[in-house]
């Protein structure tokens, strides 16, 4: 028994089986197998507490045969092998099978042709498909892949190994699946649950932090100082009904009207627009960022994107497009009717109303040393407008496609209805408010036609705070949503409550 | 492929070619080792027999060595000038898909003009894609080519299966369709509604083009609406397809890696063979399952043998010790007389001979052959494992079957070999359910051994002691064992001859050769006198009754099929549980049939369980275990045809009914001496009841093919009656227990993901595409999209696929031991339940919800304001990245609140996505792309980043959206907890309770310390 034993381990000690890893194990093994006959299978056993490695199992289980699989190769078809010896098959350990392994070992290898003729099938059966024409079925496919993956493994442990490939059960070994934690399914993993006692806390905390977050918003909203006016003049009494005749040109009117609270800080002044789609698809699209870029051959070439702003009398339009071509042009000047006999313009600036990227990188004039006008050339003006783009305004760093009144109106609103920056007024000093309480009114010099499509024109002066304009929407779902999740806090936690007895029942019955 | 080379004859010369130049009737010389090129017909062989052998692993996985036989008249000519000195004609079928039929005829002429006419069979046949061994070359002409082999035919003849889930998932795509239409002609009516006031259609400040404007008022509607299915397709989740392709695929890759599944004895893993079904695992209603070999092991066991109604036990097997001379009997009756000595020996020569094993003496065929006495090192190879276990018995009573050389069979009876002429096979089928041979003895004489089943040789048996063998039989098959019975005829010469011409007859009949043959088999196997029995032990699978009640738990529903015999069918269902102690057994069987008629019978039936049925479903609410009424019914072949046979007034269906109702409520079913076909039959039944329930059929053999086809998951077990049925199953397992695992826990979680996966698609889409629908509102319906090219490519492609995908893979809401140790789980999934239509609507108004949370959000924050602290403003695209962001944000955090096991993986893949998200954003609006002809998002997004209220925005936005799910998952399981949330959250208690005690302990001992 125990010569037989020391046999069964002898692979470990066979002279081929020389790489510097394997050893420790197969020392390990030897030393067990030195031992009494019952060690075969203790050593099995040992390589499988040990054997964390995969690799270490699939090359060695092989050599320490558990007595149900003693039989001399795997059985990896459907084989029925019985020894033809007087002893019935896999019943403890049959001292005719040695014969066999031995034989096995020392003469040629009888199991790997078989074996990797079993893999080369395995890889054929596709390709044998593409000839068989239709039969794409995925699901040859799927059992081809792994198989094959699975052979590739198996060629680089056969090198590995060294020794004769043929090794008992070393096919069987290797075509087990790798005990890692991914292939099991056994990942450590956070198994978190939603349950009423997790999701009350936070109920609890949302309502906690919306609420006062909210009201805070609120406040701010409500601080903000907001004043509109509608100078459409739809309304007959209104000074620039008369505007609303296309034959009255230049048509300039004068709204008056009253700050009731001074404005402090820097206000801003806006126009809105109502009822004007600038997001419609065929709006949107009309436009040539390259040409607005700079670029010199989109200058003269615009996108067809363009059309039918694309070129007019032969000439290519600059900027080209709808958004360009309807440009707002009405002129705003706000005068503080204070206590001085005339009124005093109150000075608006024209510059920082854009995003700075959109000044300083999307937007550029073409370039060339020359005056804008040079640079320019062989363009036109769009068609409802009346001077071309290189004199929109006197300063040379606010004109051509960097005006910002112009990049202002490119950005195009996400809804019908909205407002577009159109000056700053800045604060003077910390101790006079910006635009103080009084009589105001506002020079308008008409220009932008919005009666043909419904659509009315506003003047908006605000202050602003860090959450930009007068918004109270923001503020109310805030205080809404928080107080909804404390309230449902407060429900979950009645049911809760009441509920956690029976379910705990339930859970005894199962 | 086409281009192999191939060695053909021509004129005598050998000539190489190319295969695609194979013509039909080409003469082919294949050498060792090679493949054949095309569907053969053996000639002839370098071996002096005329045999060849053959492996097929490549066809059917079987890589035992088939032995094959050269046609007689041909088998002579050995060289290529013989070879082309044939003149012959062959004729044959129409190529057909059965690798193992084949009937032609071969007409051979020889010189002086008389020819001869052979039949020809599959043993004649040479396949393409086998591979022939041993033998160092054959000469044969190519009957079958190309597309028309038998290899390529088995190709296309495999039938798509779809699961349930698949089919919910086009049910809700359907659904989706019409959404998607309604959407797209609802815009479009609202559009030229709203268009009809011409300053809206066309404003001063955007005006048409003129081509646009002398377009066709219908043609401009016709592609307005196109353009509208154009931006709303996206709620179409073609990437869901991909995805779940990609899902099972990869999935699949899980049943195959499983440890617990790879049975170290056979060293074989469990195999897909296709990944659709997958989640179908977790829906099954009904499980059919085969005995020999998949209940059992089919590890036969000669066990013992009934001569003459003496019993003898191998003494070998009765210590379980091994005895240094094979010569033990045990005879528990006393000596046996004279003739029963005779008939002893005629007994045992019978098994020896009456058997088709091969034998495989060594795998070094090349090196010298060893004398027949060191037969040690042979191995007895058969496509019946009783026949092996027999022969293997007889062994260790001294009579060794050596081998079949030059048609002589060899046996060692104790110190002598005797030899038998082998002169014909009468081979076994499971219609006739016995075999038969037909040798010579060495003195002359001609006897005919025919060994089958009790009822098939009983009833041709004239002679012997029935009656006691009868007892013994019965005895055995209550016990469990597989039992045979062997009988014998002795034949003078001219019967042989009368048979010998009635064989030949029906062996070269072209047409019904099957019909024909079986009649002549029967007439030949007639007048036998009986010998003994023999009684084979075939154990029970390990954990297989475990397995069998985990599945009833699981609320699905065993059936056996067997062809077996009732008694033995029936011991087996009490071992594995399938029948308990308090099981009434209802009886539907032939016998019971004699006695009243199958109306009256079935009514009983009927009434019986009904009634009891109704009682039941009162308390049937705490499970199944306090089930008093436990109702088993066992039906055999030949009362179900008679249930199944049509009827002329059509009344048949009405007893198809009946029985399914009474089937319906019985809690196991047991189908003996079935036919594979009705197997089928029985499983179709089911299908196609009403309730159209999922079956899953398991089984090993060839004769379980037929059902494992019809069932909607086939599972083959890699045993040991060949690879046929794993094969042609969806999935193969080493072993019946390893069903219990695929079913309850693989085939659990793949439903869960995947319906997960199917809903969660629908969701995020509707998120993505419900507000670009109400966009249209705000934009006089242009087809203006609500976000950037980008954006609406990318959603589906990379920010919101991996999370899912990765979730689809790794999901176990309960733990992999939890499912197993409580199959009940199982119900909570059953019938589709996570695919139903109110699931459905529900994630679908959930997702509804979720986009106008996001949509008027962000509406209400950009309506007439600005939400920048310079007092600048914000532009289309800044409105729809914010809804995007959003969207992007809610639809992954809904994903985050539904994983239940987050592996790192999931961590990674999720917030990576987002991270993705804000990356690819930070990036696709930081520079000026240099490529694209727009630069429409150029800073959009940092501009909404410095913004605060969009930040506020965003955390209300995704809080309100997830709240309703939220609130009623928490409400769910409080109020209406399933059983897998009460274990999970018993797990969870568990855990935590642990984790306490733990640190208690902790505490305590560093208090002691």
């Amino acid at each position: 028994m125990t010569t037989r034993a020391a046999r069964r381990c002898a692979p470990t000690e066979d002279p081929r089986a020389e790489e510097a890893p394997l050893r420790p194990h197969g020392r390990a093994c030897a030393n067990v197998t030195s031992g009494s006959g019952l060690r075969p299978s203790l050593c099995r056993h040992r390589a499988d507490d040990q054997g964390a490695s995969a690799s270490f199992l699939s090359l060695y289980r092989g050599p320490f045969p558990s007595p149900s699989i003693l039989l001399p190769f795997p059985l990896p078809w459907s084989l029925v092998l019985l020894s033809p010896s007087s002893l019935p098959p896999s019943r403890g350990p049959s001292p005719p099978l040695l014969p066999v392994r031995g034989r096995r070992r020392k003469g040629v290898p009888p199991l790997p042709p078989l074996r990797r003729r079993r893999r080369r099938r395995r890889l054929r059966v596709p390709c044998q498909g593409q000839l068989a024409g239709s039969l794409g079925r995925p699901p040859a496919r799927h059992g081809a892949a792994p198989r094959g993956s699975m052979a590739m493994n198996y060629n680089a442990k056969d090198e590995v190994d060294g020794g004769p490939p043929g090794a008992p059960g070393g096919a069987a070994k290797n075509r087990r699946p790798d005990n890692t934690a991914f292939k099991q399914q056994r990942l450590p993993a956070w198994q978190p649950i939603l349950t009423a006692g997790t999701v009350l806390p936070t109920f609890f905390i949302i309502g906690l932090i919306f609420i006062p977050i909210g009201i805070g918003i609120f406040v701010t909203s409500n601080n903000i100082r907001e004043i509109e006016i509608d100078y459409t003049g739809i309304d007959p009494s209104s000074p620039c009904n008369k505007c609303l005749s296309p034959n009255v040109t230049p048509c300039v009117c004068i709204i008056n009207f009253t700050l009731e609270q001074s404005f402090e800080g820097n206000v801003f002044m806006y126009y809105g627009l109502s009822n004007f789609y600038q997001n419609h698809r065929r709006y949107v699209k009309s436009r040539d960022d390259s040409q607005l870029n700079g670029d010199s051959s989109a200058l003269l070439n615009p996108s067809k994107e363009c059309e039918p702003y694309r070129r007019n009398e032969d000439k290519p339009i600059a900027p080209c497009g709808a958004i360009a071509n309807s440009m707002f042009n009405d002129t705003l000047e706000l005068f503080l009717v204070g206590n001085a006999s005339y009124p005093t313009l109150i000075p608006l600036k024209k510059k920082g109303i854009a995003w700075w990227t959109d000044k300083n990188v999307k937007f550029r004039n073409p370039p060339g040393g020359e005056p804008l006008a040079e640079r320019f050339k062989g363009t036109t003006k769009p068609v409802n407008w009346v001077n071309p783009v290189y004199m929109l305004d006197p300063d040379s760093d606010n004109n051509g496609f960097i005006n910002e009144d112009f990049i202002v109106w490119m950005r195009t609103a996400a809804l019908p209805t909205f407002r577009k920056l159109y000056r700053l007024i800045e604060r003077k000093s910390d101790l006079h408010p910006t635009l103080p309480a009084g009589q105001y009114y506002l020079n308008i010099t008409y220009n932008y036609p919005v009666h043909s499509f419904d659509g009315r024109k506003r003047m908006i002066l605000s202050t602003i705070s860090w959450m930009g304009g007068k918004n109270p929407f923001l503020g109310i779902a805030y205080i809404a949503v928080g107080s909804i999740s404390f309230l449902l806090g407060v429900v979950l936690l009645v049911i809760n409550h009441k509920y956690r007895n029976s379910s705990n029942t339930a859970d005894i019955t199962i | 492929m086409n281009q192999c080379p191939v060695h053909f004859i021509q004129h005598g010369k050998l000539v190489r070619k190319q295969s695609r130049k194979l013509r039909v009737g080409d003469i082919v010389m294949v050498k060792e080792d090679d493949t054949f090129p095309c569907d053969l017909i053996f000639l002839s062989s370098s071996r002096g027999d005329g045999t060849c052998h053959v492996t097929t692993a490549s066809l059917d996985g079987e890589s035992s060595h088939k032995t094959h036989y050269a046609v007689q008249d041909t088998k002579g000519f050995h060289t290529e000038e013989d070879i082309d000195r044939l003149h012959a004609t062959i004729e044959c079928e129409q190529p057909q898909p059965d690798l193992y039929k084949f009937v032609g005829r071969i007409k051979v002429y020889h010189e002086q003009n008389d020819s001869v006419v052979r039949p020809l069979g599959s043993e004649n046949l040479l396949l393409r894609g086998a591979t022939l061994k041993n033998t160092e070359k054959i000469f044969g002409v190519a009957i079958y080519t190309g597309m028309e082999t038998k290899m390529a035919l088995n190709y296309q003849s495999t039938s798509q299966k779809r699961s349930a889930v698949e089919k919910s998932m086009n049910a809700f795509l359907i659904v989706y369709l019409c959404i998607l239409i309604s959407k797209a002609l609802i815009n479009t009516v609202l559009k030229y509604v709203w268009q009809s006031e011409p300053f809206r259609d066309e404003p001063w400040y955007n005006q048409k083009t003129e081509s646009e404007r002398q377009r066709n008022l219908f043609l401009r509607a016709f592609t307005d609406f196109l353009a509208f299915m154009v931006l709303f397709n996206y709620i179409i989740p073609v990437s869901m397809y991909v995805t779940v392709e990609l899902q099972k695929f990869l999935g699949s890759y899980f049943i195959t890696w499983d440890e617990e599944m790879f049975d170290e004895e056979s060293g074989e893993g469990p195999v897909v063979n296709t990944s659709d079904l997958n989640e179908e695992l977790g829906q099954v209603e009904y499980v059919f399952t085969d005995k020999t070999g998949t209940l059992t092991e089919n590890n036969m066991e000669f066990k013992e043998c009934c001569i003459e109604g003496q019993v003898y036990v191998p003494h070998a097997i009765c210590n379980g010790q091994v005895l240094p001379e094979a010569s033990g009997i045990d005879m528990i009756d006393s000596s046996p007389g004279v003739s029963g000595r005779e008939r002893e020996e005629l007994f045992f020569r019978a098994i020896c001979l009456c058997h088709t094993i091969q034998v495989k003496d060594d795998d070094d065929v090349d090196g010298p052959r060893k004398s027949p006495d060191s037969a040690k090192s042979c191995v007895y190879i058969s496509s019946s494992p009783d026949e092996v276990a027999l022969v293997e018995g007889v062994q260790r009573l001294g009579f060794t079957y050596l081998r079949l050389k030059d048609n002589y069979m060899e046996i060692l009876n104790r110190d002598t070999v005797e030899r038998f002429e082998l002169l014909e096979i009468l081979s076994f089928d499971s219609v006739r359910r016995r075999m038969s041979v037909i040798v010579k003895s060495a003195t002359g004489e001609i006897y005919l051994f025919c060994k089958g089943a009790d009822s098939s040789v009983f009833p041709r048996v004239i002679e012997g002691k029935v009656d006691q063998i009868r007892d013994r039989v019965e005895h055995n098959a209550v016990e469990g064992l597989r039992t045979l019975c062997v009988a014998y005829k002795r034949l003078v010469q001219e019967e042989y001859e009368a048979i010998c011409t009635l064989l030949q007859a029906a062996k070269l009949a072209l047409q019904d050769r099957e019909k024909k043959l079986a009649e002549a088999y029967e007439q030949i196997e007639k007048d036998l006198i009986l010998l003994g029995a023999t009684a084979v032990e075939d154990r029970l699978q390990e954990k297989a009754a475990d397995t069998i009640e985990a599945l009833q738990k699981a609320g699905i529903k065993v059936w056996v099929l067997t062809g077996d015999k009732m008694e033995t069918a029936a011991a087996t269902c009490y071992a594995c549980k399938l029948f308990r102690r308090n099981t009434q057994l209802l009886e539907l069987t032939t016998k019971k049939l004699e006695e009243q008629s199958l109306h009256d019978v079935l009514f009983e039936l009927s009434k019986t369980v009904l009634r009891c049925h109704g009682s039941l479903t009162r308390d049937n609410f705490s499970g199944l275990s306090t089930d008093m009424h436990d109702y088993g019914l066992i039906i055999d072949g030949a009362a179900l045809s008679l249930i199944m046979k049509p009827q002329e007034d059509g009344s048949s269906s009405n007893y198809r009914e009946l029985f399914l109702e009474i089937c319906r409520n019985c809690s196991a079913v047991l189908c003996c001496r079935m036919a594979p076909l009705q197997k089928a039959q029985i499983v179709k039944l089911i299908k196609l009841s009403k309730e159209h329930p999922i079956t899953l059929a398991i089984g090993d053999g060839a004769n379980d093919v037929s059902m494992i086809l019809e069932a909607h998951v086939g599972i083959g077990v890699i045993g040991k009656e060949g690879r046929q049925a794993a094969r042609n199953s969806d999935y193969a397992i080493p072993k019946f227990k390893h069903l219990k695992k695929m079913l309850l826990v693989h085939g659990h979680f793949y439903y869960i993901r995947i319906s997960e996966l199917v809903q969660y698609f629908f969701y995020k889409n509707v998120c993505f595409i419900f507000p670009q629908f109400l966009y249209q509102f705000f934009c006089g319906f242009s087809q203006q999209t609500l976000y950037d090219t980008a954006y609406l490519t990318l959603y589906n492609i990379s920010f919101t696929s991996l999370p899912i995908l990765l979730y689809s893979l790794m999901e176990q809401h309960v733990g992999a031991e939890a499912l197993k140790r409580e199959p009940s789980l199982y119900r909570d999934v059953a019938k589709n339940a996570l695919l139903r239509w109110r699931v459905f609507i529900y994630w679908t108004l959930l997702g509804v919800f979720d986009a106008l949370v996001f949509f008027f959000g962000a509406y209400f924050m950009f309506e007439n304001t600005t939400v920048t602290s310079n007092g600048q403003v914000f532009g289309n695209w800044t409105f729809g990245t914010l809804v995007f962001t959003v969207m992007m944000f809610t639809v992954t955090l809904k994903l985050a609140l539904d994983t239940h096991y987050w592996t790192w993986i999931n961590h990674f893949v999720l917030w990576g996505s987002l991270l993705f998200y804000v990356v690819f954003s930070l990036l696709w609006g930081g520079i000026v792309w240099p490529f694209l002809n727009y630069q429409r998002m150029y800073y959009v997004f940092i501009q909404m980043l410095s913004s605060g209220p969009a930040w506020l925005a965003i955390v209300l936005l995704i809080t309100v959206s997830l709240l309703p799910d939220v609130l009623k998952k928490v409400l769910c399981r409080q109020l209406w907890p399933s059983a897998t949330e009460r274990v999970q959250t018993r797990n969870q208690c568990l855990s935590v309770e642990q984790s306490t005690i733990f640190m208690l302990s902790q505490t305590s001992s560093s208090l002691n310390f």
